[in-house]
């Protein structure tokens, strides 16, 4: 995720297809990449006519230039296992200028380097692992939920997703608690795109921000290379005989990819979950009913939110989809939002349905090689959040619109206005 | 998979539906049974070698179908999926 850094895209009306009829405009001028219809959370209707007329499309003209759109579920799930064809290098994101913010990690790497580096890191995240982590997390939850004002309108996403997923982190690697803030920032920076209200106004604050956190967690691997054992990601990657003399552009490029995994995409699903069973309200009659489905509405919440919209693979060689010819060096994007809503393979696929049968078999993890590794870690914050919200409060109640972020790669909140009733 | 996914067998989650392509359909099958699968192609190879829980015997039960030869296989599922 760290090369989707690199967001170029300006935030001009030329563009743009907010509050526009997806069906009044030319099919080729549909284009998916502009964050606008993602903030203004337009793009659903955009996603189901290119799914019905053209699902696999070729967006010509673009502010990150011309690039295929992936629609269907099938479609998606063959891009992503198919790696000899479809690569990940040298990027995953839509936007390939800005050399410099090309922070090379495992996300964008091919097999055989890919695989060497993921075993390295993955175990963090095993479930084994996360048995020892579950009290831990849950201890947590219990504290800031315990912590909030009850009946006032509060902010969800500052309160909950964020601080919870930061200090998920901060465990994760270790990282000295009282500076997890600093986490949270170079997450927000990585991702952003530079602009009026968002979080950095120009590229050079971004570097600045990547070099903060490069130096940083230097300090962390100079202070744990030499020291023996360390089950936190740094010491993983410092002792590691793959990843232990990885320049430190790797280093920040793996840090970045980490963080970003682990903290935008649970922090929105966290957002997402509780906008979705307000606007489901015979769903959260059902949680309320039996608190046994929290793990199957967990997978269901997932795959609404879908947190991440996509990920772009570059064709290695000329190829045919779906009747398509695709060209090798060809942009060609997987949009899991999308796949996420396809009737041909997910029933009702627009509804939310909390007790969804097969409710695991969704996109948002991707598949192949490349699947999230942080899925297990990501359900469990999840379930607990949820098993211990049902145990304090009636409602968690949606008082007024969220705030959704500029991207087209980040899926989520800035701000959930809520007021908590008490059980 | 199927057989495991369609009579409710816990343990098989099979999150991909049998592409091969999420490794948490992971069973360990028993040593005598061993010889008599198909070899592994090299998708269920890579997809296990990310596995944190591979064995000698381990593999993706998407990539077992069931035949006569096979009545009576015995295999064993991991504590995890991953």
């Amino acid at each position: 995720m760290s090369e989707v850094m690199a967001g170029s895209q300006p935030r001009q009306s030329k563009w743009s297809m907010v509050g526009k009829d997806p069906y009044s405009m030319p099919l080729d001028e549909i284009d998916l990449s502009h964050p606008g219809i993602w903030q203004a959370n337009e793009f659903l209707p955009f996603m189901e006519r290119l799914r019905r007329e053209d699902p696999v499309h070729y967006c010509k003209t673009s502010a990150v230039g011309p690039y295929w759109s992936v629609m269907k579920y099938r479609d998606i799930m063959e891009v992503d296992t198919s790696p000899q064809i479809y690569s990940s290098e040298p990027t995953v994101g839509i936007v390939d200028s800005f050399e410099e913010f090309m922070l090379p990690s495992f996300i964008s790497m091919d097999p055989p380097k890919h695989d060497e580096q993921r075993r390295v890191v993955q175990g963090v995240a095993a479930p084994a692992n996360l048995k020892n982590l579950e009290g831990l997390i849950r201890q947590r939850v219990c504290t800031i939920l315990d912590g909030l004002p009850l009946q006032e309108e509060i902010d969800w996403v500052g309160r909950v997703s964020i601080e919870l997923t930061t200090q998920m982190l901060a465990t994760l690697f270790d990282f000295p608690f009282e500076d997890r803030h600093m986490l949270t920032h170079w997450s927000d920076v990585a991702t952003a795109i530079p602009g009026r209200g968002s979080v950095i106004q120009n590229q050079e604050q971004r570097t600045e921000a990547m070099q903060e956190c490069l130096a940083y967690f230097t300090r962390l691997w100079n202070q744990r290379v030499n020291q023996e054992g360390g089950n936190d990601l740094v010491s993983m990657l410092a002792h590691a005989e793959v990843t232990r003399d990885m320049p430190p552009k790797e280093y920040l490029g793996n840090i970045i990819l980490l963080i970003v995994g682990g903290n935008d995409t649970t922090r929105n699903s966290m957002s997402g979950g509780v906008l979705a069973l307000n606007e489901n309200p015979g769903e959260y009659d059902k949680l309320r009913a039996d608190h046994s489905l929290i793990p199957n509405m967990v997978c269901e919440i997932i795959r609404w939110q879908t947190p991440l919209a996509y990920m772009r693979r570059t064709a290695k060689v000329d190829t045919i989809l779906r009747g398509k010819q695709i060209k090798a060096g060809d942009k060609v994007v997987m949009w899991y939002a999308s796949g996420n809503r396809d009737e041909e393979v997910i029933e009702r696929a627009n509804d939310f349905w909390i007790d969804r049968p097969h409710a695991r078999q969704h996109l948002s993890f991707g598949f192949g090689l490349h699947r999230c590794m942080g899925n297990r870690l990501a359900e469990m914050q999840l379930r607990i959040l949820w098993e211990e919200i049902v145990q304090r409060f009636r409602q968690v109640e949606v008082v007024g619109k969220p705030e959704r972020i500029y991207s087209s790669f980040v899926k989520g909140y800035s701000k959930l206005p809520v007021v908590l009733h008490p059980l | 998979m199927q057989a495991a996914v369609s009579n409710g067998v816990p343990g098989i989650d099979a999150d991909c539906g049998g592409s091969c392509s999420c490794a948490t359909c992971h069973v360990y099958v028993d040593a005598q049974w061993l010889d008599k699968l198909d070899a592994m192609n090299p998708t269920e190879e890579a997809m296990l070698s990310l596995s944190t829980d591979r064995q000698a015997n381990s593999r993706l039960s998407c990539q077992l179908p069931v035949t006569e030869e096979l009545d009576g296989l015995v295999v064993t599922t991991p504590e995890f999926q991953f």
